[in-house]
């Protein structure tokens, strides 16, 4: 009797397992929220492997789901194990791709030359504004420059009524309150990218080495995007370097930006963060894209918001095997169609301006 | 006891037992007190904590599709898609885990309860003790120094389950040690008696009779490790589509869900998709632990 | 099973015997159930081996004091500066701020679920406590950072203005913040660990001698007085080591760590407001890095220094016991 019942219990539990196993489903397609993209030479490799930063997990994401969309039975899997990781995986040919928060180094190039047995491209793809969001009662509307963010962040500048932020701000209600500041303390391209911002918009006032850790010597850091955002929104008187789309979710208020030309304030938006890149530099020869950051950090353009992260897709210009090539090329036109690109303000990056998506495109369809 | 003193043949000097002084009773009194409110204060946190994720995360567990479809295809900021990857994710490692801590876990209660005598066992038993204390963190760094580093191994699904295998052993161990020890004696020497040897009294007498007390050990077990974060965050990567095979590729399961959501996720979805992976996550764990004390409440050995 | 235990109730401590005891199937289940014995000690020898073979090049192209410095700097694989001081010092801080908390508050719940409630209510109550052990360290992390530290801010800062002279309560090295300090983590730490406490010793004391108990009784001592008479010297033992395996956990605990502590820029100077990582929390921060071989056997270093903590945590508990408490 009682085995009876225990059988019958196994059974009930195997047979409620076996119905669990087969009602779950990946089609999420209901909405018809991800169209397609148009102008995408399918095929090649069905599933491909990348991995990298973290900082264009969102967007990889949306890329993803458009390619999806678009090549029947095609699909990335994208690992966000960081940028290092990344190129590691790249060069040791465990992956087709890489996503960077930097292009490859002088040290890196040669490996993945060899695992390449062509040339590395770096592409930029994925461009996102990284917000300065603060937490200071009654106030709105601040206003920062990069010598003054230099200090603030280096703990040179203490209080919110410093004359350097008064200046900036005439007739508005500073308190005398110290300055908390909040930074990641995981490792992140956006704290790279920051301080490099920092180091090149205050002409080096910042002094200290732009890693991917925070180096400025003051204030609490916290876990993530979100950490150091619930730590702005918690902590009066704080103030913070993150993803745009995290202060916004979270609706913090971020300062207006002063860029290297003087001038007024500028706010940020995906139309400013486009003009600076819209100017940008390019230092890689041929297809190549490497950007020269520091012509965005440093921009004069006005109306043009200097604080931005620029990721890459790091891939060869040309696979050993063809089916892979093809996949990839096929994948990177996905992401630079305007069906993709869509997708990209609601993960709080900016899409490529046009200017700027001729040259990647260009580059897109040279792999091979 | 009150009623052997209240006996009919009072004693001589009933005043000591009866009356108690002021200063006695005022230190029983604190003492109840104190010991009630010791009480209410885990219960605070407790009731705080539940309401908080219930708040919060009871809207997003409500939809079928949360329970049948996974994230496949949702971008971030869509409040559409489920944790079904995630929960088969968590059930996989877990029984991976289960499939060697189990036997092994059972083998090793019997040597301790049954064979083992000296050096060795005491060691076994101290060894026991030492696992059950060691960090999920620092099982996660093994598994990844022995797989990873130098056996060159990718990160997977599987190597989750061998470092949870580390965190259910001792616990496993020890309840079925407990449990063995409660089977009466006599079982085994009638067993003797009857000319049947050691091994097969063990398992066909022995086993069987402790089998639902260890039965509840190992649920418990599985709810210990299925919470488990830290080895994920170290040994697997995370996918948001459904993957049933442990050994290639990246696969969720609810803590990562809840960790990757949580570093990357700002939107009002995301905020959804943390608290009701919290809360699928204990509902899950809650099941196994209800059904390990309904089996424990059926057990053939009354402590 | 009571008809087969009518025979009488002696006591055979070591279960020996059974017929032929030399066959061959006794042999293989033998050797079969030492094996899994041995599998237990083999693991926790490897753990050791493995930690310690992959942190010797780590430690050895170490630039910094392993055992003194604050810093703990792996971003270039050619110039590790790591060290222990500061994660040693919020580990043991966060832990024993736990402990100290959770310590009488779990005595207390053992006693009242022991000594206090109906035998009725007693099984309920002890699921309920059971219940705080099934919610994930993950979501105990989250409430502590959203919920809870803001909740305990006002109590912090009353602290701080007016124990401040006392280095535990000095200002820390993330002040002005005031959440997300060890003090924050302690808190978080002890409601997770008071399971572990309660659940092992009420054990030991529903094991207090019957004869103990009643013969305070007879002397017409108050429940108190039957507790501190009978009840707190049997346990004792029981508690000391249900508190030293809750340590273990909370020096182990890792998720609700990295979530709740916010990391400081400046060294520890041993107060309860500083920020920092414990053992646990910066490996798993560092966990999605470990891509490169010296950088990950640094913190494969401190993963091994953990390791060795909770093992003497653990065997201390287990020397205090004396065989009363199974982990």
């Amino acid at each position: 009797m009682r085995f009876q019942r225990r059988a019958a219990a196994i059974g009930l539990i195997a047979a409620g397992a076996l119905l669990f196993s087969a009602c779950g489903s990946d089609n999420n397609s209901g909405g018809g929220s991800t169209p397609q993209a148009s102008g995408v030479t399918c095929g090649g490799k069905q599933a491909l492997k990348a991995s990298g930063s973290t900082a264009q997990a969102n967007a990889i994401t949306g890329f993803v789901n458009t390619f999806e969309q678009t090549c029947n039975g095609q699909t990335v899997n994208y690992t966000a194990s960081g940028s290092g990781a990344g190129v590691n995986d790249f060069t040791g040919n465990q992956t087709d791709f890489a996503g960077s928060d930097s292009a490859l180094t002088a040290a890196q190039t040669p490996a993945a030359q060899q695992r390449c047995t062509s040339t590395p491209l770096n592409l930029p793809m994925v461009f996102g504004p990284v917000a300065i969001a603060y937490n200071v009662a009654g106030v709105t509307d601040l206003a920062l420059d990069g010598p003054t963010l230099a200090k603030i962040f280096n703990g040179t500048v203490k209080t919110w009524n410093d004359p350097a932020i008064v200046a900036l701000n005439p007739g508005k209600n500073l308190p005398a309150a110290p300055i908390v500041v909040n930074f990641r303390s995981d490792n992140s391209g956006t704290t790279q990218n920051f301080q490099n911002y920092l180091n090149a918009a205050s002409n080096n006032a910042y002094g200290k080495p732009a890693a991917q850790t925070f180096n400025g010597g003051v204030g609490a850091g916290a876990k993530g995007s979100q950490g150091v955002t619930d730590a702005t929104k918690n902590t009066p008187n704080s103030i913070a370097y993150i993803e745009a789309s995290f202060a916004q979710k979270a609706q913090l208020p971020t300062a207006n930006i002063i860029n290297a030309g003087g001038g007024q304030p500028v706010p940020l938006s995906t139309d400013n963060l486009g003009k600076a890149i819209d100017a940008v530099k390019v230092t890689g020869q041929g297809n190549d894209l490497t950007l020269d950051l520091t012509s965005i950090y440093k921009t004069t353009t006005p109306g043009a918001y200097p604080i931005s992260l620029a990721t890459y897709e790091i891939v060869c210009s040309k696979y050993a095997d063809p089916q892979t090539g093809q996949a990839v090329k096929a994948f990177l036109q996905t992401a630079l169609s305007p069906q993709a690109q869509g997708t990209l303000s609601q993960g709080g990056y900016v899409p490529v301006p046009d200017a700027f998506k001729q040259r990647l495109t260009t580059s897109v369809n040279s792999i091979s | 006891m009150s009623t052997a003193l209240d006996a009919p043949d009072q004693p001589a000097v009933p005043e000591a037992f009866r009356s108690i002084s002021t200063a006695r009773k005022v230190k029983n009194h604190v003492a109840t007190v104190l010991v009630s409110l010791a009480f209410l204060i885990a219960v605070v946190p407790l009731v705080w904590l539940i309401v908080s994720v219930l708040a919060k995360g009871l809207p997003a567990i409500v939809s079928i599709d949360w329970w049948t479809h996974s994230l496949s295809g949702v971008s971030p900021d869509e409040a559409k898609g489920g944790v079904y990857h995630a929960i088969i994710g968590t059930l996989i490692q877990a029984v991976i885990a289960g499939i060697f801590a189990v036997p092994i876990g059972i083998g090793a209660a019997v040597y301790l309860t049954e064979y083992g005598r000296g050096r060795l066992a005491r060691t076994t038993s101290f060894m026991v003790d030492i696992l059950s204390g060691v960090p999920s963190i620092v099982a996660a760094l093994f598994i990844f120094a022995l797989f990873i580093s130098i056996g060159g191994l990718d990160q997977s699904g599987f190597l989750v389950g061998l470092a949870l295998v580390l965190l259910m052993l001792p616990v496993v161990i020890r309840n079925t040690e407990e449990m063995l020890r409660l089977v009466p004696d006599e079982l085994r020497e009638a067993s003797y008696a009857l000319g049947i040897p050691k091994w097969k009294t063990i398992l066909r007498i022995v086993l069987p009779t402790a089998l639902s007390g260890t039965v509840t050990g190992i649920m418990l077990a599985f709810a210990r490790v299925m919470g488990e974060t830290a080895p994920v965050l170290v040994l697997v990567g995370y996918a948001r589509a459904i993957n049933f095979d442990p050994f290639n590729g990246n696969q969720a399961s609810l803590p990562l869900l809840i960790y990757t959501e949580l570093s990357t996720n700002p939107s009002a979805a995301g905020q959804l998709r943390i608290w009701g992976g919290a809360l699928t996550l204990i509902l899950i764990v809650m099941v196994f632990q209800l059904v390990a004390s309904l089996i424990s409440r059926f057990s053939t050995i009354s402590k | 099973m009571s008809s087969v235990t009518d025979t009488q109730q002696q006591a055979t401590p070591p279960r020996t015997g059974g017929a032929r005891s030399g066959g061959t199937g006794e042999r293989v289940f033998r050797g079969l159930t030492t094996g899994s014995g041995l599998v237990v000690v083999a693991a926790i020898a490897l753990i050791g081996l493995f930690l310690v073979v992959q942190a010797i090049p780590s430690l050895i192209a170490n630039h910094d004091n392993f055992l003194t410095s604050p810093e703990f700097n792996t971003t270039d694989a050619n110039n590790l500066r790591f060290g222990i001081r500061d994660l040693l010092v919020v580990t043991v801080l966060s832990s024993l701020m736990a402990l100290v908390i959770a310590m009488p508050v779990g005595l207390g719940i053992a006693l009242f679920l022991t000594q206090y409630t109906p035998e009725r209510l007693a099984r309920p109550f002890s699921y309920v406590i059971g219940l705080l052990a099934a919610v994930p360290s993950i979501v105990y992390g989250l409430w502590g950072i959203l919920v809870l530290a803001p909740a305990i801010e006002p109590g912090a800062g009353f602290l701080q203005t007016w124990l401040g002279w006392f280095f535990l309560f000095a200002p820390g090295n993330i002040a002005p913040v005031l959440t997300g300090t060890i003090f924050t983590a302690g808190i978080v730490l002890a409601i997770m660990i008071l399971p572990i406490i309660t659940a092992t010793t009420r054990e030991v004391f529903a094991q207090t001698p019957r004869f103990h108990i009643e013969a305070a009784q007879a002397l017409g001592a108050t429940r108190w007085e039957v507790i501190r008479m009978a009840v707190l010297p049997y346990g004792r033992s029981g508690f000391i080591a249900a508190s030293m395996l809750g340590l273990g956990r909370a020096l182990g605990e890792t998720i609700a760590i990295l979530l709740v502590i916010r990391a400081s820029t400046s060294p520890s100077h041993g107060s309860l407001f500083d920020g920092g990582y414990t053992f646990a929390s910066l490996i798993a921060s560092a966990a999605s890095e470990f891509s490169q071989p010296l950088p990950t056997g640094a913190y494969i270093s401190a993963g091994l220094v953990l390791f060795v903590l909770t093992f003497v945590v653990n065997a201390l508990a287990r020397v205090v016991a004396g065989g009363k408490v199974n982990g």
